[in-house]
């Protein structure tokens, strides 16, 4: 009997994920799935290794134990070469945008056209026009990174992601540190292109209120283990202490305000 | 005893680190070689960085070269005057700069202006997710960014040492015949007649070129390996200066007593 190639439902796939840096385990056991055509957020405090899952998935980042599978392709037993044939087909978009300073905004939207088509320059030029006016930005093309605000730089970066119509989209805390209004602006695009690109999209993320308007699953991980998943509904409506503390943002709950310390009289000198 | 503990393990850290980082360094440009090929399929990239590592760097270099020349020919004239033989400094002249100064103090000059500058624009981009976005581009930053850099110092090294010793020698011949008012003719002729191209020229050449690979490996790989900190970034600089000006020093030593001594 032969096995006829499925493609499989889910874009990415961990199962019994383990990752340590050094001795320190960050990841444990960690069992995650992103359909096609999703946009699915993790969220969790910072340092419980959620960019982590991204250099995971990115193949940056080898696990110690599991699998972690990309178009049911095991990304860390690809070659070099294997590895940036998927690279091609995913865009991440870093946490400061990672621009390259030495290239205004048009070279770098350009650049990953650049390296890896052989298209006449006209169609390049189309190409970046194009995908800096899904940003909104089409008029900033001639501008250097340093005159961009943190958001425009976000965006300008968003358009270099996506210059290669990617199938899977990875967003490492795309709201760190923006105004309002960037906020909802990169919320809604990271909506929109998904759905327009047909792509799959993964948001790492610990902004609860603007991540729960747009993803359509959840996942929350803590101490390395996935605590909770589901719909933003469903997990606003979990009654796990940790969850609630989390998306309400409590400041004393299952994580402690304080960190790990001897009593604070043995510390001030006072006796006990 | 616990004094003499923690200095043996000081030494212990310090032996293993010093191996983990050759290792480190020897594998990083393994790489870096064998994924030249690139820089040689697109020239523009090779040119940028000849015009960073080399062109920019001319100015000082020319400056150098010829207050370098200008002392050599004064301390040179006053010395063989004494002797009677003062028509022998442009021997002296050319024959110190190209079998020594020109590519030593050149690799000095190039290790503090471009091999600094490699290190912390390497160590920038990796701070700031550059490196990283451009791996998850899949753009290998190896051959897009680091092996043009190599290249690029590697190429421009002996040029750059032998405009110093042109320099070095046009100082010499102001202060010397312009100046003081030594023969020209003797000046050149005996410098003509002393430096031979295969034993003098060569080896200086051979030289400059050892001295490039050598700062230009150290700049990247230091750049390449820095903590992706601010602090890490400028520690990764100084380190490049100091470790690249201690390879010259030492590997010239090396490279003179092969070339030089007539063993």
């Amino acid at each position: 009997m032969t096995q006829t190639h499925v493609q499989p439902d889910h874009l990415v796939e961990f199962s019994q994920v383990d990752f340590a840096y050094g001795t320190a385990p960050l990841l444990r056991g960690v069992n995650l799935r992103f359909p096609r055509g999703k946009v699915v957020a993790i969220m969790g405090g910072s340092g419980s290794g959620k960019t982590t899952l991204l250099r995971l998935i990115g193949g940056q980042l080898a696990p110690r134990r599991g699998e972690v599978r990309v178009e049911g392709k095991q990304v860390h037993a690809l070659s070099h070469d294997g590895l940036y044939q998927l690279r091609r087909k995913m865009g991440m978009l870093f946490q400061f945008g990672a621009l390259y300073t030495d290239l205004n905004v048009f070279e770098n939207v350009a650049f990953p056209l650049r390296e890896h088509t052989r298209l006449p320059e006209p169609m390049i030029r189309d190409l970046v026009l194009m995908k800096l006016q899904a940003v909104g930005l089409r008029g900033a093309h001639a501008l250097k990174t340093s005159e961009l605000s943190g958001g425009m730089a976000r965006r300008v970066a968003l358009a270099r992601a996506i210059a290669l119509d990617p199938m899977l989209i990875m967003y490492d805390e795309p709201f760190t540190g923006l105004d309002p209004i960037s906020t909802a602006v990169i919320a809604n695009l990271i909506r929109r292109l998904n759905d327009a690109l047909g792509a799959t999209s993964i948001v790492v993320t610990h902004d609860v209120e603007e991540s729960f308007r747009i993803v359509d699953y959840v996942y929350l991980i803590a101490n390395g283990e996935i605590v909770a998943e589901g719909t933003p509904k469903q997990v606003m409506d979990s009654t796990e202490p940790y969850v609630r503390q989390f998306v309400n943002g409590e400041t004393d709950g299952p994580v402690r305000f304080h960190y790990a310390a001897p009593p604070l009289r043995a510390d001030l000198g006072m006796g006990s | 005893m616990n004094a003499i503990l923690r200095g043996l393990r000081l030494v212990g850290r310090l032996t293993v680190n010093g191996v983990w980082r050759l290792g480190a360094g020897t594998r990083f440009m393994g790489i870096v070689l064998l994924r030249s090929g690139m820089t040689f399929r697109r020239p523009q990239l090779l040119l940028n960085e000849i015009y960073f590592a080399g062109t920019l760097s001319l100015i000082i270099i020319i400056v150098s070269g010829l207050f370098v020349g200008l002392v050599l020919g004064l301390q040179g004239y006053e010395t063989l005057k004494r002797y009677g033989s003062s028509e022998a400094v442009g021997t002296l002249v050319a024959l110190a700069l190209v079998r020594e100064l020109g590519p030593v103090v050149s690799a000095l000059l190039f290790a503090s202006r471009a091999g600094s500058a490699m290190t912390a624009e390497i160590g920038i981009m990796k701070s700031t997710e550059q490196l990283s976005a451009m791996e998850m581009m899949a753009v290998d930053p190896h051959s897009r960014v680091i092996t043009p850099m190599f290249w690029g110092g590697f190429l421009s090294m002996p040029l750059l040492a032998a405009i110093f010793s042109a320099m070095g020698i046009f100082g010499g011949y102001l202060i010397t015949v312009v100046v003081i008012g030594v023969d020209p003719g003797a000046f050149w002729s005996q410098m003509q007649a002393n430096v031979d191209f295969r034993h003098d020229i060569v080896n200086g050449v051979i030289k400059s070129v050892v001295f490039g690979a050598a700062v230009t490996s150290i700049a990247l790989f230091e750049g390449y390996d820095a903590p992706p900190t601010a602090e890490g970034v400028s520690h990764a600089v100084t380190r490049t200066v100091v470790t690249s000006a201690l390879a010259v020093l030492a590997l010239d030593f090396i490279l003179t007593a092969f070339m030089f001594t007539g063993v």
